[in-house]
């Protein structure tokens, strides 16, 4: 009875909800937007939102009231990640073996993702500064590469560490001004940089080209060898006396990605073991503590910020490289909170949890693509799904998919989190 | 005798919010000196200056002859000072281990092993639970690790912040008896900040009495808890 009742109440707020939200379309019309009333599209939603609920209820009240605890959980998952990470490892590594050509476009994608999220990893996981404005940095990154090389003719295997550099940079600038800040007013203060940066790089036209980008941007080079399409002297196929062909600088790209993936993966469980990585984690859990401890807490976090930037810097020079285009279109928020949302989906902290996010997040989506239902392709809803996995995953499992260490009173943050990045999911 | 930590004239102020007023402090190597006063008197402040965090506006503050009144807050904890600042502050979801190690922030690898197994000699219950996270400590546990964490950096002046805080008497005698161990075998010198009044100066050899951010009575801990206004203000009821 109770759970009808309960049912019935969550059908009327999706009624006060979707009554809006769907039951009024605004169509173009030929003077003003014309106001379309749809009725039945409500009803659908109100009625499924009723079953669902009723489904939800009962399936919880059949279910053993002993639920695991979460420490029980997080073993299991700790064990599976034993084997699971070195299968994941060799999996990756022999892909280009076994994926066509799109598939190790998507690889290569879901890889900068995935090197994306073990940078920010380090800021928001390890050090606990939220930062909502980390493609920043992986766009200094791209805009670093692509000038150095158009302008100076420098090459990317040059440029990279320049690139690294010069995004380290930019996060110890934006270090400076938010040392005393936390929290919700970190995350605004990130998020501004982020928008900032976005909005110079599309006014600085001279430098930048604006809202055109820069192209012909150059590809990588293997030890000097080029991936002409065309062959020719100096080709890498020409080297090694092989045919020409394209999806041989795919796979080297993807084993250039791969690599530098690793190699953030490899230096943040190093600096984890170290006093600076131990830092890091100290200041998220309590910076008065810290301070009293005799820690530089101005160093720890403008290290983190540098170190953490420098990573989204070479993952931003990949993509430049990669795309031969880049241009401030691909460095807006949502890149942010797509990253951001791998991080907490991952667990907070969680070197596997984050690979997995990106691959489903980034990975899944794609797949969503050519997959059409009554007449609409998936991937335009990929938002929406977006946003159910964040929902689905923080209400199964609040601590994120691979949650390491044990819930504490901090961690209330990764509630928060959620939330925002749901918000911005729908829209 | 020359003082280890001296303060002459100390004014501490929040914003517009004068916090301690002209304050004169000495600690003498090997001393245990308690700091008592009622609630919003200035006593964490005063220790928090010390360090450096908020800085003292007027006055100097000397700890083992060099003036550490304008140091920055890092250097001044690495000079063989230690805080364990009020309400425990363990870091919850590092285990026990690592909260200690924290502790050691800086020193040597080879000497940090030394220092822990004394810490566990003094606190054996946290050698038991070195791998548990130190947010599932109880609040007795996080006190002694709070206190075994200050000292893992070896430090010759130990100020502890209302170590007994929210504490059952069994736990805070055998906390209180910790630090007096410590100071009789090692010569370790204490400035502690304490609500339990009559305990903290039966152990004190010296004590300041703080209210409103200013010294109102010094003298030893047997002098002040014979003062009938001492009894009064913070001895009734409180033991
Ligand atoms: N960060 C701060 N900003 C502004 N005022 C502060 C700050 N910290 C402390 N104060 C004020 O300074 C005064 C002294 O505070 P302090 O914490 O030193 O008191 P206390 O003696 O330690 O008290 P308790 O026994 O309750 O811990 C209080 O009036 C308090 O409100
Ligand atoms: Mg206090």
């Amino acid at each position: 009875m109770t759970m009808l009742r309960d049912a019935l109440l969550s059908a009327l707020v999706a009624l006060g909800l979707f009554g809006v939200m769907i039951g009024l379309k605004t169509d173009p019309g030929p003077t003003s937007l014309v106001l379309t009333w749809r009725p039945e599209a409500v009803a659908i939603a109100v009625v499924v939102v009723f079953f669902g609920r009723l489904a939800l209820l009962s399936w919880r009240a059949s279910r053993p009231a002993v639920a695991k605890g979460p420490g029980q959980v997080a073993a299991v998952m700790r064990k599976a990640g034993k084997y699971l990470a070195p299968v994941l490892l060799v999996l990756t590594a022999t892909m280009p073996f076994y994926a066509g050509r799109y598939y190790l476009d998507l690889g290569i994608l879901v890889l900068t993702y995935v090197m994306l999220g073990w940078g920010l990893n380090i800021v928001v996981g390890l050090a606990g500064l939220l930062d909502l404005g980390y493609v920043a940095f992986y766009a200094v990154g791209a805009y670093s590469f692509a000038l150095f090389a158009t302008e100076y003719g420098l090459g990317f295997w040059t440029c990279l560490p320049l690139g690294g550099l010069f995004a380290a940079t930019f996060g110890v600038l934006l270090g400076f001004p938010v040392l005393r800040l936390r929290g919700d007013y970190l995350a605004i203060v990130t998020l501004a940089f982020g928008e900032i940066v976005r909005v110079v790089i599309l006014n600085w036209v001279s430098l930048t080209g604006g809202p055109n980008g820069i192209s012909g941007i150059p590809r990588p080079t293997f030890f000097g060898l080029t991936f002409s399409a065309a062959g020719g002297e100096g080709s890498f196929a020409d080297f090694f006396g092989i045919e020409p062909d394209i999806s041989q600088r795919v796979i080297f790209l993807f084993y250039v990605i791969f690599g530098l993936a690793l190699l953030t993966n490899w230096v943040s469980l190093r600096l984890r073991n170290l006093p600076l990585g131990r830092a890091w984690e100290a200041l998220r859990e309590d910076e008065v503590a810290c301070r009293s401890l005799g820690i530089n807490v101005t160093i720890t976090k403008l290290t983190a910020f540098g170190i953490g930037a420098m990573f989204a810097g070479f993952a931003g020079a990949f993509f430049a490289t990669r795309q031969a285009f880049i241009s401030p279109e691909s460095f807006t928020f949502i890149e942010s909170a797509i990253v951001l949302a791998i991080v907490v989906l991952g667990g907070l902290g969680s070197q596997l949890g984050v690979a997995m996010a990106a691959a489903v997040m980034i990975g899944g989506a794609e797949l969503l693509r050519g997959i059409v239902i009554a007449g609409v392709d998936l991937v335009e809803y990929r938002m929406l799904f977006f946003g159910l996995a964040l929902v689905l995953v923080m209400v199964l499992r609040p601590r994120g998919l691979v949650s390491g260490r044990t819930p504490s009173v901090s961690l209330g943050k990764a509630r928060e989190i959620p939330a925002e990045m749901v918000a911005e999911g729908r829209g | 005798m020359s003082a280890l930590l001296s303060l002459k004239g100390v004014s501490t102020f929040y914003g517009p919010i004068q916090a301690l007023r002209n304050v004169d402090v000495e600690v003498n190597e090997g001393e245990i000196v308690t700091l008592i006063g009622a609630n919003g008197a200035g006593k964490s402040t005063l220790m928090m200056t010390i360090c450096g965090n908020p800085r003292a506006r007027e006055g100097s503050i000397v700890y083992d002859g060099t003036e550490i009144t304008q140091m920055p807050t890092h250097l001044i904890m690495r000079a063989n000072i230690a805080h364990a600042p009020e309400g425990r502050r363990i870091f919850a979801r590092m285990s026990v281990y690592e909260n200690l190690l924290m502790g050691a922030h800086g020193r040597a690898q080879a000497e940090v092993a030394d220092t822990m197994e004394q810490v566990y000699a003094l606190f054996p219950l946290l050698k038991d639970r070195r791998s548990q996270r130190g947010g599932t400590l109880s609040g007795g546990e996080q006190q002694m690790l709070a206190i075994g964490r200050a000292l893992m950096s070896r430090p010759r002046l130990l100020m502890l912040d209302e170590p007994s805080l929210g504490l059952a008497p069994l736990i805070v005698r055998q906390i209180f008896g910790a630090i007096r161990e410590l100071n009789r075998t090692t010569g370790l010198t204490v400035l502690l900040v304490e609500q339990n009044a009559f305990q903290a100066l039966r152990m004190a050899h010296r004590a300041y009495v703080l209210v409103n951010g200013a010294i109102t009575m010094a003298g030893t801990g047997a002098e002040l808890l014979a003062r009938p206004e001492i009894k009064a203000a913070y001895l009734e009821g409180g033991h």
